[in-house]
């Protein structure tokens, strides 16, 4: 019981065992085992529908898995509405399409769970929003509303307003795949500045050079599985399945 | 072999040109562009003069405006003295002549409220929405009802005419838009009671014709329950009224609810929020922005459709001056009746509609 309140800096951020989800009859992901360690840093590719946002979707229930157990922070999950919710106080999560809330300026999109969340006093929410879009190199726009933004910017503002909640691990669901290509540099450079600060990262990106510079360790799924994880270096220069081999092949063959 | 080129010396913007302007270049372009554009232009001048000409005529030109009784009325024209004549009754229905200050009161009040809400140099917003949709309310019951504060009690059999028609429809979409935002809410929930519930409610009232539910309330309503519950007519007029149309309002806010993708409300989850805060921060204010035109739409029909009450024995502004159509002084006059009738509803619906049109421009913020 004390496990659900233990934070020890031991206890591994996110613990998957024998995780399993179907949508219908379709087996998403089979028998996944992952332990990810607090400040490690981890991406995860493969080709589309091998499984790899559904399964970072699952930690923090955006997606329920029907068999197996995740632990992320000590807290077991569950079923229970307000378990959930404080595992998603931990974990920030960052969409291929943003997600920014397009009613509400970048200010209010940034200060908003602050404030009805974690209960801060409005003022003091607005400037810990400004001091994330300072450091995501946007404070400028601050009044703006996201519709008037480009894709890497509001890119940025959504990982502010994630990082505004103090999240001990971030999630990245294809976080540049969305964009035009003079715009992902903008999001990367801010994704590896935060890998530098010791953030806990899992990323599902195709960005092989993002991988290379700043992932301690790479997984690759196909069809629901997790078929090889390495480090860096090995998994790109020695890649031991075959369909790790064919895809690396594929991605990075022109 | 390829040759390069190079272009170092920038554009300047320059304005873009000028369309034809002036009267005759605009009619050219828009009205007589081509002969069987000309001749259709033609005919629609025509066919526009041909059918104002006699109604201007009839309504202004030829129109008896001053008098007191039917003698006044002998140019031909439309006779407004008829309208004058009754225009108290018309507004207040049969309230007490020397009560009419307190439904003043409440007109002007009302008034000034609108004016606080929808005028957007004044300040205080949500002072001013609570003011309207709490205080408000009770000031006006007791105003208007009286029966305490040395106010002597105007039962509601004696209200009528556009007071009547203003309370009724006020009433109705104040409370069918928060029950519709319920139900809609209700509809999309994953809880299998909550949400059997919603879709019989809405599948029921949206199936039955509101001329029915109003007998039905006032009717059988009084069969059901016990004698001592004196429920007044006016009240059941109201539940039924709101009742139905918070059904409408439903299927219009579940449509607003379903264009809002569902990454929004995935952001919103990721971030701790719980459902009532994804709803009322996140989903609810894209969804009604949305939905702006539906639910107007569905205000202008049940400011209209209040004057279905007459068949339950209210006399709302149109059962009033049907009312008055039967006095033997003024036999005849019904078209003058109708036409009043018409243009005191088309103003308030069409006061609603470009409000609505306003507030559209205005909260749109560039997605």
């Amino acid at each position: 019981m004390t496990s659900q309140t233990a934070k020890a800096d031991d206890t591994p951020m996110i613990e998957m065992r024998g995780l399993n989800k179907w949508y219908g009859d379709f087996h998403v992901l089979r028998d996944i085992d992952l332990t990810v360690q607090r400040g490690e840093r981890i991406v995860i590719c493969g080709p589309s529908g091998s499984g790899k946002s559904t399964l970072i979707r699952c930690i923090n229930h955006l997606e329920e898995h029907q068999q197996g157990e995740i632990v992320v922070g000590g807290i077991p999950m569950t079923q229970d509405v307000k378990r959930i919710e404080q595992i998603r106080h931990h974990v920030g999560m960052v969409f291929q399409h943003f997600n920014l809330f397009p009613h509400l300026s970048v200010l209010e999109n940034c200060s908003l769970a602050p404030i009805w969340v974690q209960k801060k006093p409005r003022r003091e929410a607005e400037a810990l929003a400004m001091k994330y879009l300072e450091r995501v190199r946007i404070a400028e726009q601050a009044h703006k509303f996201p519709g008037q933004l480009s894709g890497g910017q509001q890119q940025r503002v959504a990982i502010a307003r994630s990082l505004c909640m103090h999240p001990e691990v971030m999630l990245f669901d294809e976080p540049t795949s969305a964009l035009d290509p003079e715009m992902i540099k903008e999001v990367l450079d801010v994704m590896v500045e935060l890998a530098e600060e010791g953030m806990t990262m899992l990323c599902v990106t195709h960005e092989m050079g993002f991988a290379k510079t700043v992932a301690d360790r790479v997984i690759f799924m196909d069809q629901g599985q997790i078929i090889e994880e390495n480090a860096p270096e090995p998994f790109f220069n020695d890649p031991q399945s075959e369909r790790t081999q064919l895809f690396l092949s594929q991605i990075l063959g022109h | 072999m390829s040759k390069l080129t190079l272009n170092t010396t920038p554009v300047d913007a320059r304005p873009a040109p000028k369309r034809g302007v002036g009267p005759i270049a605009w009619l050219r372009s828009n009205l007589f562009q081509g002969p069987i554009n000309s001749v259709l232009s033609l005919l629609a001048i025509w066919a526009l003069i041909a059918g104002l000409t006699p109604l201007i005529q009839w309504a202004i030109i030829n129109a008896d405006w001053l008098g007191t009784s039917r003698e006044a009325c002998n140019s031909g024209g439309a006779c407004w003295v008829f309208i004058s004549a009754r225009f108290e009754q018309f507004i207040y229905g049969f309230y007490p002549s020397e009560l009419r200050w307190r439904v003043n009161l409440t007109f002007v009040l009302f008034a000034l409220l609108i004016g606080w809400l929808a005028l957007p140099r004044l300040p205080a917003k949500k002072l001013a929405a609570v003011v309207t949709l709490v205080v408000f309310p009770v000031v006006a019951f007791y105003l208007l009802h009286g029966g305490s504060f040395g106010m002597p009690a105007v039962p509601t059999h004696r209200w009528g005419g556009l007071m009547l028609t203003l309370v009724l429809a006020v009433v109705g979409i104040v409370a069918a838009l928060p029950i519709g935002v319920v139900l809609a809410l209700g509809r999309q929930s994953k809880m299998p009671i909550v949400k059997s519930i919603s879709v019989v409610f809405i599948e029921f009232w949206r199936g039955v014709p509101l001329i029915t539910v109003l007998f039905m309330a006032s009717v059988m309503l009084p069969l059901f329950v016990p004698t001592e519950v004196d429920m007044d007519k006016l009240v059941r007029a109201l539940i039924g009224i709101t009742l139905f149309q918070s059904a409408y309002m439903a299927e219009v806010v579940r449509g607003g609810l379903q264009a809002i993708p569902r990454g929004q409300e995935e952001a919103a989850a990721a971030l701790g929020m719980g459902y009532w805060k994804r709803m009322g921060l996140i989903v609810l204010p894209q969804a009604l922005k949305m939905m702006i035109p539906g639910i107007v739409n569905t205000f202008i029909a049940l400011f209209k459709d209040t004057s279905l009450v007459l068949i339950i024995g209210l006399f709302d502004l149109l059962a009033i001056v049907q009312a008055a159509l039967a006095d033997a002084d003024w036999l005849g006059f019904s078209i003058e009746g109708y036409v009043f009738v018409a243009f005191v509803f088309w103003i308030f619906c069409f006061g609603m509609s470009r409000y609505s049109q306003y507030l559209e421009r205005k909260l749109h913020t560039g997605h």
